[in-house]
């Protein structure tokens, strides 16, 4: 079985993100950039289940700029087998990332394609459910568990209050959240070993999607600041405010 | 403009995040609610009541047992037809579902509103909260999610709408429902509570995180969270996590015991009316959004104050 791994470069989970004083966007230049944490995940699923026997081939895939192929040489040195670069320098909107990635599902034919439920830029959290609309197979959402046995995947989800499971006919689509696994650091030898791993490139033209986005940002601002408030000095003084709160 | 909100329900009541989404479909026009359930009577009858909604859709059917999208997004993409926007509160049933019918609309969705700005105006958040996009969208048709607590609650009753059947595809046969794990729990529900009281990883461990936050949360009658820090070390699961990845909540009074304060956490509650901080770190990023700071041991200063109180 062949599984597909749609991934985005995103900025860092760990860099602090800035809007821009013009009210554009949020400001990206010089920022360090890495691969959405949800898809590492979903990556990492992809190589376990390649290692349990049960996928063949695993195929990381990325809707982005140039640059992005670093992103996917990452995924290629976790244990990916070759990747496609679907080259725009334009915001796609999740839609048509979706669109595009169902053309790819079209050539390819995978048994499962698993992704992150949501990128950490404009947390979406649409883009898997799309694909699996478009191409008319089930979903299982916000992952913690799967398990592959024969036509099927059971996957056991992370809902509100709790873990709902599922059971999906394959192909189907899985998006992943955060504690489905632990991801792997790509080893050196790994990652020299993926330079020279296939990284092919395409253009949405490719698949026939119109990427005009959908969605006019009109603007971005900061969010509104709270104010600190006040510090007390023991814990009587903690019981009288709460007090005054009305709570106890 | 014509909306249908989708209605989150357990086939007998109705969930108080329907109540935001309700709200905010009564921002861009006439409001139907739809209930698609399993023997879910109760539950239409009780989304008749709730005030704003004019009229109700009953789709009663096995296939629509539980929410599976595969079996219900066709359903609410064919009685689209008929409305302009689909709204759903951001649960994870919404979640689920909505970008699925938006896809079989051709809709590019606009995920987790703030608020609505016009008629297809909204604000929402991204990059973990830190920063507001204001969106529009040139789509026919709307799709939509909602930050529940971001917007007032719909009265639960005064309404009187009418309610009527519909129907769709049934079941696709791509998926089947095998079972849930809902916590059980005597406590009051995170997303619905006025008070709540989560712990962080200063807590230690599993045990310690029981015998330190569950004594103060009684006490107050409070839910009990945790940051991300927390479930990842195992302290509490998964569901008790409060954060831009885990629960969005904004009760009356946040008490938040040993949690530093990421950004990530931050995101979760920080529209909460009055924050309470307990941190030894003077420092610590959560002493920046709290109301009230108690720079103190959390081992000795909560349970002396769950005595005091």
């Amino acid at each position: 079985m062949k599984i597909i791994v749609p991934i985005k470069r995103v900025i860092d989970y760990n860099v602090k993100p800035r809007v821009k004083s013009d009210g554009t966007g949020v400001d990206l230049a010089n920022v360090k950039m890495s691969m959405n944490p949800f898809d590492e995940i979903a990556a990492e699923e992809a190589i376990r289940l390649k290692e349990k026997g049960v996928a063949t081939e695993i195929v990381a895939i990325s809707v982005g700029p140039a640059k992005a192929q670093e992103t996917l040489r990452t995924a290629l040195a976790m244990g990916a087998d070759r990747a496609i670069l679907v080259q725009t320098d334009d915001e796609v909107e999740p839609l048509a990332v979706a669109k595009i990635l169902k053309g790819i599902a079209d050539e390819e034919q995978p048994g499962l394609v698993i992704l992150g439920k949501q990128a950490i830029d404009d947390d979406s959290n649409q883009t898997g459910q799309m694909l699996a609309a478009l191409t008319g197979r089930p979903q299982g959402t916000f992952a913690s568990e799967v398990t592959v046995e024969g036509d099927s995947v059971t996957v056991k989800r992370e809902v509100d209050g709790g873990f709902e499971t599922v059971k999906l006919s394959l192909p189907a689509i899985v998006t992943t959240d955060l504690r489905l696994n632990e991801p792997r650091y790509a080893s050196l030898p790994n990652i020299m070993k993926a330079k020279s791993k296939p990284l092919a490139t395409k253009a949405p033209a490719d698949y026939g999607v119109d990427i005009t986005p959908r969605l006019k940002t009109l603007k971005v601002s900061e969010p509104p600041v709270r104010q600190a408030g006040i510090k007390v000095a023991d814990v009587d003084a903690l019981v009288a405010k709460i007090k005054e709160l009305g709570i106890a | 403009m014509n909306t249908l909100v989708w209605v989150e329900h357990d086939n007998a009541s109705v969930k108080d995040a329907t109540l935001a989404a309700v709200t905010a479909a009564s921002q861009l026009g006439d409001v139907t609610a739809l209930v698609a359930g399993a023997g879910c009577d109760a539950a239409a009858q009780a989304a008749a009541q709730i005030a704003g909604v004019s009229k109700v859709l009953k789709a009663d059917d096995a296939a629509y047992a539980n929410a599976l999208a595969e079996n219900v997004a066709p359903l609410v993409a064919g009685l689209m037809a008929s409305y302009d926007a689909f709204v759903a509160p951001a649960t994870s049933n919404g979640k689920n579902i909505a970008p699925r019918v938006a896809a079989l609309l051709d809709v590019m969705q606009v995920s987790d509103i703030l608020s609505v700005e016009g008629p297809k105006t909204f604000t929402r958040p991204t990059y973990a909260g830190n920063a507001i996009a204001t969106v529009e969208s040139t789509d026919a048709k709307l799709v939509v999610t909602v930050r529940g607590t971001a917007f007032a609650k719909a009265a639960a009753t005064g309404g009187s709408a009418s309610v009527e059947a519909a129907s769709g595809a049934g079941d696709a046969g791509l998926s089947s429902y095998i079972g849930s794990e809902i916590a059980k729990s005597e406590r009051p529900e995170l997303t619905s509570a006025k008070v709540i009281v989560s712990g962080g990883r200063a807590l230690k461990d599993a045990d310690t995180f029981q015998q330190v936050i569950l004594p103060l949360a009684d006490k107050l009658g409070a839910a009990v969270g945790a940051s991300r820090a927390a479930v990842d070390a195992g302290y509490v699961p998964n569901d008790y996590q409060v954060g831009q990845t885990g629960k969005i909540v904004a009760p009356e009074v946040y008490i938040a015991v040993g949690i530093s304060g990421a950004i990530q956490h931050l995101a979760g509650m920080k529209d909460s009316k009055t924050i309470i901080a307990i941190n030894k770190d003077e420092d610590a990023p959560i002493f920046q959004v709290a109301d009230v700071g108690l720079v103190a041991d959390l081992f000795n200063a909560v349970p002396e104050l769950a005595s005091k109180l």
